[in-house]
């Protein structure tokens, strides 16, 4: 298997705060691979990174051998491309009904035609369990769960070779979030697609991940198959996994 | 005393970052208009959010202005025995100065204040994240269209309000203080100038710009929520609006120096 996502010593402050202090993580082709660790660990910075909403401080990302960090803007637009996301608040266009936020990337970065695109909107999310009733309401009709749904529909609509799923249940509940980490465990195996996601919902990592990986305080402080992680040897990981108010891991105070 | 000294230069510092951080956003928006895609649906569609929907808003504060010119001046005049100035000087004021610049003021409380909260939201709800993960450019797709739409129906706006001023200022004239129709009519004639018209047209497309842009940058970089929203919103209507009559001195100074 090759390396799909190549990322070396990335560092990135903001002012006096150090959020990632040199990671170092690769993710292979068609892997998945969930990074956890609590709120203010970096998680959501080293997501931003990769796609260039951030520029780091330090350090390399290269996808599919290509390093990353100092593109252009139109060399960035063609590899954000091969990417999906989906957002944490879903993050829907709400001037939009929701066939058009489907098919989106479609529509203006491919030029697709509108009869086109909203049939392909429309056997999307199916995919994610919806139907063609809900094509034409907007985002703001939609309860939170129908909202993440689209919002993997959007991800997935473009068959992209990457995904990125940014906390894919937080604020759902159990049965729902159950529900979203299926359709994603799915549709990622159906594209091939090789994913990555930040979650600290444990559930959600053990049944979407191949490979779990650690972060905290800005460093990979462990990492191994899914299966692994319940024997990990590590008191950082064991804290988390588990939930307990004492141990070695104190929570940030200030957001990053 | 050190600290004193460093407030300052902190103040200063962050003054210079922020006026450096509005030029880049300037540059990279304008270098974005004559750059493929374009969205020329977004345009019109902004085109009809900007400049027909003031149309009420502007239409009235013009009319009022034309009329008050016409009283004030008729009231400061009297003494001179020189009610014919009243023509002249309703022309003169409503298409060199107070057309564009009521009309700017407007736009920039309506239009620069909406287009700031629906950045900000956009921005605080990470949809701005999201056009770029989908091969958009957020540059192209919510600033130009919004800054070009801005530069094109100013004038058309200010266009509307020389007219309505002008008529303002003829009712008062005419129905209030007993002014000979025709004869005002004429002097209004003989006033009206294409020189005097054209630097308020000017003056309304460059308004257009500052207001468009003061919104799309105070909304694209604003954080934190909901109250993030909120100053970006104050932000861009009182930077819009202390610009605008900036603008309006530098171009004054430029036109009929």
């Amino acid at each position: 298997m090759t390396a799909k996502i190549v990322i070396k010593d990335l560092h990135k402050a903001f002012g006096p705060k150090k959020v990632l202090q040199g990671v170092d993580l690769e993710i292979a082709q068609g892997e998945s691979v969930v990074v956890i660790g609590g709120s203010g660990s970096g998680k959501s910075v080293l997501l931003k990174c990769i796609l260039g909403l951030l520029r780091p401080d330090s350090g390399e990302i290269f996808v599919d051998g290509q390093p990353t960090v100092h593109m252009g803007s139109s060399d960035r637009a063609r590899m954000l491309a091969k990417f999906g996301m989906l957002f944490q608040g879903a993050a829907l266009f709400d001037s939009l009904p929701v066939w058009q936020n489907v098919s989106f990337g479609l529509i203006q970065g491919q030029g697709m035609k509108l009869s086109e695109a909203k049939k392909l909107a429309i056997d999307t999310l199916a995919k994610v369990g919806l139907g063609a009733d809900v094509a034409d309401l907007t985002p703001a009709e939609l309860s939170g769960g129908m909202q993440k749904r689209v919002g993997l529909a959007r991800a997935i609509a473009s068959k992209p070779e990457i995904i990125f799923f940014d906390e894919p249940t937080t604020g759902l509940d159990p049965i729902m979030s159950d529900v979203i980490n299926q359709l994603i465990a799915e549709r990622v195996r159906d594209l091939g697609a090789t994913a990555l996601s930040i979650t600290h919902d444990m559930a959600s990592a053990r049944k979407i991940a191949d490979r779990i990986v650690m972060l905290y305080r800005g460093k990979i402080i462990w990492q191994g198959k899914t299966a692994e992680i319940d024997h990990s040897g590590n008191a950082y990981v064991d804290q988390f996994i588990n939930g307990r108010a004492e141990g070695p891991i104190q929570m940030e105070v200030r957001a990053s | 005393m050190n600290d004193f000294l460093a407030t300052i230069g902190r103040s200063a510092l962050g003054f210079f970052a922020s006026v450096g951080r509005l030029f880049l956003f300037a540059g990279v928006s304008i270098s974005h208009i004559v750059r493929p895609p374009f969205y020329l649906k977004l345009v019109l569609r902004q085109m009809m959010l900007i400049g027909y929907n003031s149309l009420p808003v502007v239409g009235l504060t013009s009319l009022f202005t034309g009329m008050v010119l016409a009283l004030q001046s008729h009231t400061g005049f009297a003494g001179f025995g020189g009610d014919t100035a009243v023509a002249m000087l309703v022309v003169l004021s409503v298409t060199r100065e107070l057309g564009p610049v009521i009309a700017g003021l407007m736009v920039a409380g309506r239009v620069g204040a909406a287009i700031a909260a629906e950045l900000g939201t956009m921005s605080v709800t990470d949809q701005i994240a999201a056009l770029s993960t989908l091969s958009t450019n957020p540059y192209k797709y919510l600033v130009v269209p919004r800054i070009l739409a801005g530069v094109i129906t100013m004038p058309l706006l200010v266009i509307v309000a020389d007219i309505i001023g002008i008529m303002g200022g003829y009712i008062v004239a005419v129905y209030l203080l007993d002014a000979n129709p025709s004869s005002y009519l004429h002097l209004t004639w003989v006033a009206l100038k294409t020189p005097d018209v054209m630097s308020g047209l000017y003056k309304a497309a460059a308004f257009g710009f500052v207001v468009t842009l003061m919104g799309c940058y105070h909304g694209y970089h604003s954080r934190g929520g909901a109250q993030g929203v909120g100053s970006a919103t104050t932000n861009a209507v009182v930077s819009g609006s202390i610009l605008i009559l900036l603008m309006d001195y530098l171009l004054t100074s430029v036109f009929f120096s």
